[in-house]
């Protein structure tokens, strides 16, 4: 077997990370495609208006969705009733958490703190030590040994993949990790990302989690039903497929261990619904590449800096069969990576460390 | 003794914004504030090293450009996750339109 063809370890606490930092891909300077500094602050700008909207049409939409649901209940309805309010319990829970965690959907932050604490529930991921491991994810975005969001490693585990359709891999792994940070312990990859100064936040949300279980499964006992948990807790397995979807598309097939947005991540183009359930994520190079601007302000990005990017998928579907034909393609050569040129107008990739040169004082930064 | 450095002209930065300023291998981030009020601090964030000066600033506060960190820039105080650890400030004079920072 060629070197090349070996299996890599996509642990944190294993080899690659060092070999990364030996290579300069750790917490190292990214690609930024030139943009004024005027025009950045207007898109960094933050409002509460978006994302008060959205909430409340989520929220409405949830509650009418259950409704339909409860009231089906016993029927064939039932199925098509609870998918609905699975999507609705999962997708936006998936995007809340996200853009709330960024601190950039709402403009007060007592906002954002108070939909990602409910997010974070709803898509069971313990709110403080995803905050930290995203904030990992974003500085060494699918650098292998340093990011620990990376969907699949290379050659992918097929089991895993279908098993995650229905939240089988990581809601587990998510449940154990409560039951373990409920304990006050705290697993050896999670010490790599998490500072000790955050463990006694994350024992405390832990235990709020573990005590709703219970007031759910109490509920079931009570009413000799599956039905409350029918609402909470099993949506985010039985709702979990779309959000896969696009969690699978936002990286996929790409390149890893580079410093350009545009060579690992997928900007998508998507219809107005799912750009509603995922809070603009569809812009995921944007996303990267400036993290700060709010999903409210993605698309006028991409419009800006889409002349330095390549082109994007032009609907889910069409990123999801680029995704799959990789991944098949990567079961036999973990190499394959897809290809994608960039216009003419385009700054070339970056695929590594930039050289060091003398930087001249006083200069503006790469923004300016 | 510490020196006092010429950064910039005190019009280069808009009200309510940041600029970078290197000087001898290290990187500042100069602020000014609403009130036209210039500060100085470390150019780097704490928690990883991005350079604040393409951050927001939003009052007497400046975002980490990536992370979301954010710091009081006129005392270089860790406001939010995952800023954990303060900023180094230094002191600022403008005289005759030129912004300076002390730099020991």
């Amino acid at each position: 077997m060629s070197a090349s063809q070996e299996k890599r370890d996509y642990s944190l606490t294993g080899p690659e990370g060092r070999k990364a930092r030996e290579r300069g891909l750790v917490a190292a300077e990214w690609y930024a495609s030139p943009i004024t500094r005027k025009r950045m602050k207007e898109l960094m700008k933050r409002k509460d208006g978006p994302a008060i909207r959205d909430t409340i049409l989520w929220i409405v939409l949830l509650a009418g969705a259950g409704v339909l649901a409860y009231s089906s209940w016993g029927t064939w309805w039932a199925v098509p009733a609870f998918l609905v309010y699975g999507i609705l319990y999962t997708s936006p829970g998936d995007s809340r958490w996200h853009e709330c965690g960024h601190g950039t959907a709402f403009k007060t932050p007592w906002m954002n703190e108070v939909v990602y604490q409910f997010a974070s529930f709803l898509v069971l991921r313990p709110a403080t030590p995803w905050r930290w491991s995203h904030a990992r994810h974003h500085t060494d975005t699918y650098v292998v040994g340093r990011d620990p969001e990376i969907h699949q490693p290379r050659p992918p585990v097929w089991r895993i993949i279908i098993i995650q359709f229905a939240h089988l891999v990581g809601g587990p792994k998510d449940i154990k990790r409560m039951f373990m940070h409920a304990f006050g312990v705290v697993g050896k990859e999670e010490r790599d990302f998490i500072p000790e100064s955050e463990f006694r936040k994350s024992f405390r949300e832990s235990r709020v989690y573990l005590l709703i279980f219970a007031c759910v499964i109490a509920a079931c006992f009570y009413t000799g039903s599956i039905l409350p948990a029918m609402f909470v807790v099993l949506p985010s397995f039985y709702g979990a497929g779309l959000m896969v979807v696009f969690g699978m598309i936002q990286h996929l097939g790409l390149h890893e261990d580079v410093l350009d947005h545009r060579l690992n991540s997928r900007t998508v183009y998507m219809n107005p619904v799912f750009r509603f359930l995922y809070w603009n994520m569809n812009y995921h190079i944007e996303h990267h590449m400036f993290p700060m601007v709010p999903y409210h302000a993605l698309r006028a990005l991409h419009e800006e800096i889409k002349a330095d990017c390549p082109r994007p998928n032009r609907s889910t579907w069409e990123a999801f069969r680029e995704v799959i034909h990789a991944l098949l393609k990567q079961r036999k050569d973990r190499t394959y990576t897809i290809q994608r040129e960039l216009p003419p107008t385009a700054q070339p990739y970056q695929y590594g460390p930039k050289p060091i040169v003398a930087e001249a004082s006083a200069e503006r930064s790469t923004m300016a | 003794m510490a020196d006092w450095i010429a950064a910039c002209a005190a019009d280069d930065i808009e009200e309510e914004d940041v600029m970078r300023f290197d000087h001898e291998g290290r990187s500042f981030a100069i602020y000014r504030s609403e009130d036209s009020d210039y500060y100085a601090t470390d150019g780097f964030c704490t928690h990883e090293r991005v350079h604040l000066a393409d951050g927001l600033v939003m009052g007497a506060v400046i975002e980490c450009p990536k992370h979301n960190g954010r710091f009081d820039y006129t005392s270089g105080k860790a406001k939010k996750t995952p800023a954990c650890v303060d900023l180094r400030t230094y002191p600022v004079k403008v005289e005759a339109g030129t912004v300076y920072i002390q730099v020991d």
